[in-house]
């Protein structure tokens, strides 16, 4: 058996090191490109969201690099993401492939599911070595976390084009070799001083309070914020976790946002994700109580995805002292054009700019990037702040307490 | 002075007029319903709604705008669920804030929750919602007394609806309090399901007149609506392969689907979705891949836009209704 699952960002990595420690062969899909959309979009509904369509990319191109069972999340609504898996079976039953379709369903959801789900786990393994893959895998899923607001928090200056990704990847290469807790935290250690070394690493801004809690508890002292006379511009990323998530699908936004001269901050992360969709939901079925707090009174309600974060997490941004926000969706994603259509609200009142982008296959680079620059020169004019990634006015802000 | 509260006509209306009407006017407010869909309600929506959203909502958005200056408040109720562990479409669920953020000098908005995704019971004792009250100006009491009564006219519209369709019979006749009134004038031989959002469908501008346009070609036209939904659900279930589709409207289509192939008691199906529709995106296709399997009930997918014409869509409706009779004489 070769287990593979989509591509999402740098989340192969602490899954790799779960499946592998539980004795599963892991087979990581081909990185996403340009023609795994391709492919994707060519084999799903046209008018579906465009997550289905990468998926599904994925799939093909980990099937052709030999991967036979496939695992998948399902869910109970309220939107499309919990039925993926049966177009994705649909779709891969079409051409004959012959792959199982194993899906991680939320425990009130589809009981078959869940005990295929539990019978794969323990397969290879005893509780005790889940458990064990498990903490490892947790670990490196909170350290890829910190590699991406790392890089997020440092390109606008780095000196040389381009150094700090490249530190950050190596990082990453590394710790998806770490073979212990210990190792990780090393390799994390490692990462940030190298990071240091050829950028200044503004503050690693974690709106999200339990995310917030999960690394400061390891990684506080690391990555406190360098005092100094240096206010970069402040950019904060919201949208659906997909594409907020994927660079190969939202064509890079956050390294382009840091190229332009931009610190960026995206709230949401893999592993407040895991924290409030995984764990708290097995307590009790609702998001994150402090979001629709943050959300309310623009939008009252959950509306599945994240439309309730995007509008909240905007909120929040605004009102501690971000220059403005850039608002990322698939095209036609339903609780994303809820949120689209109440951001002009927010900004309106909150008095900080937002920026609605919808992506689909066909979205083109080129567009993407002049449309961020000149968002980037009117923040810049707003705030009077400096764009070359030197110093403008003011210091740091304290976004960590809110 | 009683109080105006204005209704758009638009989505769930279609489904809910006597529940809504019986709230309100239990409440004792007077209500103000929009006219039915027209250019100058659409092309209103179609300015304040975002260009991303589908075409139900892009009109909703006109038909709020046509009456925030006749009312002294708007009634956009927040539809979560209408059924244990189900919801409608996430759009329903910030349907009220949308068309706060968007709309100008709103008068209030009633955003009266509607979840009954824990079961009835529940809902009605996490009654009253506070702010409805305040606009309302009653009393929590009285607004409690007041869903009550909704619900069972409702459901009492509900039965009507469902008894006044008799499958043998030749005419189909429904009427809701939307005021667009349907019945089949002809003995037809030929009759056709008509899947679709019962907001698309009994919109004669939304859904181009496809229902009439069927009706002109001597076709007798049932849709979804006119089953009990308890039954629709029982065939959604039927055989059923994948996992059950967490929107009810979903449920009611791919159960109408199911029953009309096995029991062919329609001799083709058109299915109206709009365009941008998100739970239609995934509905739809689960339907055609099951069609797909039954090459004997042919289907038709007529995707309409605000760009649509109606001249397009006649073109193919009469073509696919000519290989249906076709199909069905050699038969
Ligand atoms: S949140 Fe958006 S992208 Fe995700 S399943 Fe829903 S509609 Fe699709
Ligand atoms: S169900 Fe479809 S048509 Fe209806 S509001 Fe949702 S997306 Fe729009």
């Amino acid at each position: 058996m070769k287990v593979s699952f989509p591509h999402l960002g740098n989340l192969w990595i602490p899954l790799k090191a779960f499946f592998s420690g539980i004795g599963i062969e892991v087979v990581a899909p081909p990185p996403t490109t340009r023609k795994t959309v391709a492919i994707g979009a060519q084999l799903a509904p046209e008018t579906a969201c465009l997550p289905l369509k990468v998926t599904i990319g994925n799939m093909i191109e980990a099937i052709n690099s030999g991967a036979d069972t496939f695992l998948m999340v399902g869910g109970i609504g309220p939107c499309r993401l919990g039925y993926y898996c049966e177009l994705q079976r649909d779709i891969l039953s079409d051409l004959g492939d012959d792959v199982d379709l194993v899906v991680i369903e939320p425990p009130r959801g589809h009981f078959r599911n869940t005990v295929r789900f539990a019978r794969l786990l323990t397969s290879r393994a005893g509780v005790r070595d889940v458990v064990e893959a498990g903490k490892l895998a947790w670990e490196k899923c909170i350290g890829i976390d910190v590699c991406e607001q790392l890089a997020n928090a440092a390109r606008w200056s780095e000196a040389e084009r381009g150094a700090v990704d490249r530190a950050v990847r190596k990082g990453l290469a590394e710790l998806d070799r770490a073979s212990t807790i210990r190792d990780v935290q090393a390799v994390i250690a490692n990462t940030v001083e190298h990071v240091r070394s050829c950028a200044v690493v503004g503050p690693i801004c974690q709106l999200d309070s339990c995310a917030r809690s999960l690394v400061t508890d390891r990684y506080g002292a690391l990555l406190r914020s360098e005092e100094g006379d240096l206010s970069p511009l402040s950019v904060g990323v919201v949208g659906e976790i997909y594409v907020v998530m994927e660079p190969a699908v939202n064509m890079n936004l956050c390294k382009k946002l840091g190229t332009i001269g931009a610190q960026v901050m995206q709230p949401i992360t893999f592993s407040g994700w895991i924290m409030t969709h995984v764990v708290l939901d097995i307590v009790k079925f609702m998001p994150k109580p402090d979001m629709l707090a943050w959300a309310t009174p623009y939008l009252g309600h959950f509306v599945g995805g994240h439309g309730v974060e995007s509008v909240g997490h905007s909120v929040q941004m605004a009102r501690s002292g971000f220059d403005g926000v850039v608002h990322i969706s698939p095209l036609t994603c339903m609780p994303e054009i809820v949120a689209q259509s109440i951001l002009p609200r927010v900004s309106e009142e909150e008095g900080m700019p937002i920026m609605s982008l919808t992506i689909d296959e066909h979205t083109a680079d080129a567009g993407l990037d002049t449309r961020l620059e000149a968002f980037c020169d009117l923040l810049a004019e707003r705030s009077g702040k400096r764009l070359d990634g030197i110093s403008g006015a003011g210091r740091w802000k304290d976004m960590q307490v809110l | 002075m009683t109080m105006r509260v204005g209704v758009p006509r638009g989505l769930l209306y279609h489904e809910y007029a006597p529940a809504i009407h019986t709230f309100l006017e239990s409440c004792g407010a007077e209500t103000v319903v929009s006219p039915q869909t027209n250019r100058e309600i659409l092309e209103k929506g179609l300015a304040l709604c975002v260009d991303d959203a589908c075409l139900p909502v892009k009109a909703f958005f006109g038909h709020a705008a046509v009456l925030s200056d006749q009312v002294d408040a708007l009634f956009v109720a927040r539809f979560v669920s209408v059924e244990r562990g189900a919801y409608i479409c996430p759009k329903f669920m910030g349907l009220p804030d949308m068309i706060r953020a968007r709309l100008q000098n709103a008068p209030p908005i009633i955003d009266m929750c509607v979840d009954i995704r824990q079961g009835l019971g529940s809902y009605v004792s996490s009654l009253p919602c506070s702010d409805t009250c305040k606009i309302l100006g009653v009393a929590p009491r009285r607004l409690s007394w007041a869903v009550g009564a909704a619900l069972m006219a409702q459901r009492k519209e509900d039965r009507r609806r469902v008894k006044r369709f008799a499958p043998s019979g030749s005419a189909v006749a429904r009427t809701g309090l939307g005021g667009y009134t349907r019945e089949s004038i002809y003995e037809t031989s030929l009759t056709i399901g008509v899947l679709g959002h019962a907001y698309n469908l009994d919109d004669a501008y939304l859904s181009l007149g496809l229902i009439s346009k069927l009706e002109k070609m001597g076709v007798k036209a049932v849709t979804a609506e006119d089953y009990a939904y308890d039954n629709l659900r029982r065939w959604e279930r039927r055989g059923a392969d994948r996992k059950q589709v967490f929107w009810t409207a979903g449920r009611k289509l791919i159960g109408a689907a199911r029953r009309w192939r096995e029991t062919g008691e329609v001799d083709g199906m058109v299915h109206l979705t709009s365009f941008g529709c998100g739970p239609e995106s995934f509905v739809a296709e689960v339907i055609a891949r099951d069609a797909a399997r039954h090459p004997a009930m042919p289907l038709i997918i007529l995707n309409v836009d605000e760009h649509s014409g109606e001249a397009g869509m006649a073109t193919r409706l009469e073509a696919f209704v000519d290989t249906v009779r076709m199909g069905k004489s050699k038969r």
